[in-house]
């Protein structure tokens, strides 16, 4: 009954133009936490295996939705025509069309399944080992072979693997860094295995993807990609008061020098960290909790060498961690950072400037 | 004698009203509008849950809503569509059309349907009132555990999820026993298992997977509710439990549960597409095995929801073949659903617009799905927005549609009404396009990095733009949702004018009155085919008599009840009483309501099924 194959083929035409318009819009270059650009080794497996699905699917789609569009125009009827042949089956062809996506489910499994046997376990070999720690509502990642214990920001060499084996301190998350590996969750008292290779430098962001209560939309994390020699100088500043070397005593020879007006004001904000409760949960050197591994809150020892605070929230400037220390709840709802008190905006500038002073 | 009886009959038989007989009802169809009403405001109360986060995601860093509102918005919207909306508009279906496709005079169980419906209003009222307490679930539609322990949610939110999912499984149990025996027992004559109209069949797969699946969830709340208030500890790893357990156990049941909500949909199509395309549906046997093996099948894939979590590589590819296999029956669906539609004369009026759409749309949840079958492929879509697209391809362009086209087509079968044409295919375009301005961009987000279940992004990720076309292609989807409440509140003003048969439908209920009468059938027409009502038209030279209302003197039907509605709130005293643990004598609650438990389950045995006779 088709009456106007002009207005199909137009149809046709701008449903083409209309998915390509989309496809072009939706561009990955826009996206920092983009999949489709993977930028290492495990992400441009996975990537592929999804362009292999996205392949076969879209000569599917392209196929069935043909069909039912041409189904559509060419056979309108109208009430007084005269009744279409019944066709009950035919079943040559239901055969044909079980057996067709049959052989395209096997196109995709055969990668698939090589696929999960590359990805389900820890990496070999000469690899960065990293524990990730996941916490309500941020990250812990320590690594035990370099003596680095750090929160909210994951420091890798570039071009080497990292190993992770994660865990979880509460309930279940899950550890994405959607620009170099697929999410693998994260268990309390279960260890789970991922990896991958970080093939360019630079700053991305990973967030917790898997609902883990009120803030799990602000569990982010910084993950910075530096060449070797940079990471070997970052860990090595890490390992200055790490709780996982000499239990976070420091040498005063390995101390920086500083100022004595600063000096002053950092003493004072040391005295505000001791009284004020900030040691019940979090690990600091020079503190009675240096060097416990176990506390609730993310060490601080280094805190002032983060780029940012909070889980990834707030860039880490005097001004965010001074609006932090006034009031967290306020920040960001339902944390489990409990003040003692109402901070004075004395004390906040000390406490300001002593976690700052830790680099 | 004889005159007492003509005498006393149009007392049995006459049309009755008022509040107090819809209470006691135990008429399938009236029972049906009242599913299917019920359902209507509960999904319009999910959709305005999922409006308040649309707006909430239009703007990075937005602080229209609070971080524990959102998250209690996106929990009560999905546990709302899935358990309040989806399942029980198809339970209207089921109650008022199983009935009327396979000649009965009613359910198997008139009484027990009663008690479901009953049980289902309560606990979706109960589930809702926590809004009113400011404690509404919060820990997400499949509340993983151990986030779900006391430790973690130590308030009465994840008690009112745990607690109502109990209460509605009771209801959902019930109805798919009453629907199993309905079906296999009350056919009419002639209609052989393969002689079933496709929803029937699809409904008789539902209920098989209802009763298969609900179990499993019963036990795995059951086990969430003896940690929280009783001390075990099956899902609490300092215990010695496992949060992975409750994923099994949850899975188990929520993947049926996904062809729970789409076979029904499934059905209403196969129905709809053959009497619109005037052609028999094209290779009914392949659709009633592909039907069964998508059910069995469904059993087999529960872990695909589970990639994420590190089961090893062996369990992996089992569940990632086994998932790939459900796309072939699922595949011989629709094909043979163009194969319905190819070489008809398609009559173009609203319901075919929706089965149609629906068709359309599946394809594409369909094949998104494939696309998470692959476990490593899987572990950058899962719990993005990838997934979320996904899931509302099927669950609102699949179901959705398809019960639209189903509200459409048997709507003036239910009301004596034809719904208006016009405003029908202004709904369909709308719904189309707002759908798909929603849904689809969605697929670009997750792959661009966007986790589902927040309720904010920073304004540096750039997913600003995508979410404020999708928030405006909701407030079009909400906007065709309005012209379809429109549609039905003016139609119903207008006189009931509309013929036995608008449709030239295939199926016995096309053969009475619209809207049926009580007892339904007068007499049970003979049944040869799949297609009894085309068989009797093509004998009668293209036409059919419009059937006239008859008395029905002599014709037994149960009596109203009101203890299906006692036992219900029974129901509902003993589960609820779980709420009030932390209260001394918490348990006198408990025994009320196992004392108005066994009082209605006692006067209902004892009541006679059918009025007596004088």
């Amino acid at each position: 009954m088709i009456k106007r194959p002009g207005s199909l083929r137009r149809l046709l035409v701008g449903l083409t133009a209309l998915s390509l318009l989309l496809l072009v819009a939706s561009c990955a270059h826009n996206y920092p936490q983009t999949t489709l650009l993977p930028r290492g080794d495990f992400g441009r497996m996975v990537d592929k295996l999804f362009r292999t699905t996205v392949f076969w699917a879209a000569i599917v789609f392209v196929l069935v939705e043909g069909a039912l569009l041409v189904a559509i125009f060419k056979f309108r009827g109208r009430p007084d025509d005269p009744e279409p042949r019944q066709v009950h089956g035919n079943t040559g062809l239901e055969v044909v069309w079980t057996m067709i996506p049959a052989f395209i489910l096997v196109m995709i499994a055969v990668p698939t399944i090589k696929t999960i046997f590359k990805t389900s376990s820890y990496a070999e070999g000469d690899v960065v080992n990293v524990e990730v720690i996941g916490h309500q509502w941020w990250w812990e990642f320590r690594y035990p072979d370099l003596g680095v214990v750090t929160a909210n920001e994951m420091h890798v060499p570039v071009n080497r693997t990292v190993n992770l084996r994660m865990t979880s301190a509460d309930v279940i998350h899950s550890f994405w860094v959607p620009q170099f590996a697929g999410k693998r969750d994260l268990f309390p008292k279960k260890h789970n295995p991922l990896w991958f290779k970080a093939e360019v430098t630079g700053t991305f962001t990973g967030q917790c993807a898997e609902f883990c209560g009120e803030q799990h939309g602000r569990m982010g994390f910084v993950l910075q990609v530096q060449p070797q020699e940079e990471f070997d100088a970052w860990a090595a500043s890490q390992r200055v008061g790490s709780p996982l070397v000499n239990a976070g005593r420091v040498d005063s020879t390995q101390m920086p020098a500083r100022d004595a007006a600063a000096d002053s004001l950092e003493k004072a904000g040391q005295a505000a960290f001791n009284a004020g409760g900030c040691i019940a949960c979090h690990a600091m050197t020079g503190t009675a909790l240096a060097g416990v591994l176990a506390a609730k809150g993310p060490n601080l020892t280094h805190v002032g060498s983060r780029s940012t605070i909070v889980g990834g929230m707030l860039q880490n400037t005097p001004e965010n961690l001074a609006r932090w220390l006034s009031n967290p709840d306020s920040v960001k709802s339902g944390v489990l950072m409990i003040l003692p008190r109402k901070l004075t905006s004395q004390e906040i500038t000390t406490l300001v400037a002593y976690l700052r002073s830790h680099r | 004698m004889a005159t007492s009886v003509l005498e006393h009959a149009p007392a049995i038989h006459q049309e009755k009203s008022g509040l107090w007989s819809w209470i006691t009802t135990v008429d399938h169809k009236r029972i049906g509008i009242l599913y299917g009403t019920t359902a209507f405001i509960f999904f319009l109360i999910g959709g305005i849950e999922a409006l308040i986060m649309r707006l909430q995601l239009m703007r990075p860093d937005n602080h229209l809503v609070s971080a524990e509102a959102f998250n209690s918005l996106f929990t009560m919207h999905g546990t709302t569509m899935i358990f309040l909306g989806v399942m029980p508009l198809s339970a209207m279906f089921f109650n008022y059309f199983i009935p009327l496709h396979i000649g009965a005079r009613d359910v198997a169980f008139p009484r027990l349907n009663a008690f479901s419906y009953w049980v289902f209003l309560l606990g979706g009222l109960f589930i809702n009132f926590s809004f009113l307490l400011n404690a509404a679930p919060n820990a997400g539609w499949f509340g993983y555990a151990n986030l779900t322990e006391r430790t973690y949610s130590p308030g009465l939110n994840t008690d009112f999820w745990v607690l109502g999912l109990q209460i509605l499984g009771i209801a959902s149990m019930a109805a798919a026993i009453n629907f199993f025996v309905t079906i296999v027992n009350l056919r009419a004559p002639g209609m052989k298992m393969l002689r079933m109209p496709m929803f029937v069949w699809m409904s008789f797969i539902t209920q098989i997977l209802l009763l298969l699946a609900f179990p499993v969830i019963t036990v795995a709340l059951v086990f969430l509710m003896m940690d929280r208030h009783f001390g075990s500890h099956f899902f609490l790893p300092e215990g010695g439990g496992d949060p992975v357990l409750w994923q099994h156990l949850f899975w188990i049941f929520g993947h049926p549960e996904v062809y729970i909500l789409i076979l029904p949909a499934f059905g209403i199509v196969s129905e709809v597409l053959p009497v619109f395309s005037r052609k028999p549906l094209f290779g009914y046997t392949a659709m009633v095995f592909s039907g069964a093996f998508i059910a069995f099948l469904g059993f087999g894939v529960w872990s695909h929801h589970m990639f994420a979590t590190g089961m090893g590589p062996i369990a992996d590819s089992f569940f990632a073949i086994s998932t790939m296999l459900i796309a072939v029956p699922t595949g011989v669906k629709i094909f043979n659903w163009l194969g319905t539609i190819w070489g008809g004369s398609l009559q173009f009026k609203t319901p075919l617009y929706f089965a149609l759409g629906m068709v359309a749309m599946f394809i594409i949840g369909g094949l998104s799905g494939v696309m998470h079958s692959s476990p490593p492929a899987d572990l950058q879509q899962t719990d993005s927005y990838f997934v979320v697209a996904h899931f509302h391809y099927v669950l609102f362009g699949g179901s959705i549609f398809g019960l639209t086209a189903g509200a459409y087509y048997w709507f003036p079968k239910m009301f004596g009404r034809m719904l208006n044409e016009t405003i029908g295919k202004a709904h369909f375009w709308l719904m189309l396009i707002g759908f798909n301005l929603t849904f689809f961009p969605m697929h670009f987000l997750g792959l661009n990095g966007m986790p589902r279940r927040v309720y904010t992004y920073a304004a540096g990720s750039n997913f600003e733009f995508w979410n404020r076309i999708e928030t405006w292609g909701a407030l079009l989807l909400a906007f065709s949702l309005l012209l379809f409440v429109y549609n039905v509140v003016s139609t119903m003003r207008k006189p009931k004018t509309a013929p036995a048969d608008p449709w030239k439908g295939a199926t016995l209920e096309w053969l009475i009155p619209s809207p049926p009468q009580e007892f339904n059938f007068a007499d049970v027409p003979p049944v040869n085919s799949s297609t009894p009502a085309w068989d009797l038209r093509r004998a009668g030279g293209g036409q059919l008599p419009e059937p006239k209302r008859v008395s029905g003197a002599g014709i037994h039907l149960p009596s109203p009840s009101i203890w299906p509605v006692v036992t219900a709130c029974g129901v509902l005293g003993v589960i609820g009483s779980i709420l009030f643990t932390h209260m001394k004598g918490w348990f006198v609650i408990t025994l009320c309501g196992a004392a108005v438990l066994l009082f209605g389950i006692y006067r209902w045995a004892f009541e006679p099924p059918f009025p007596e006779e004088h």
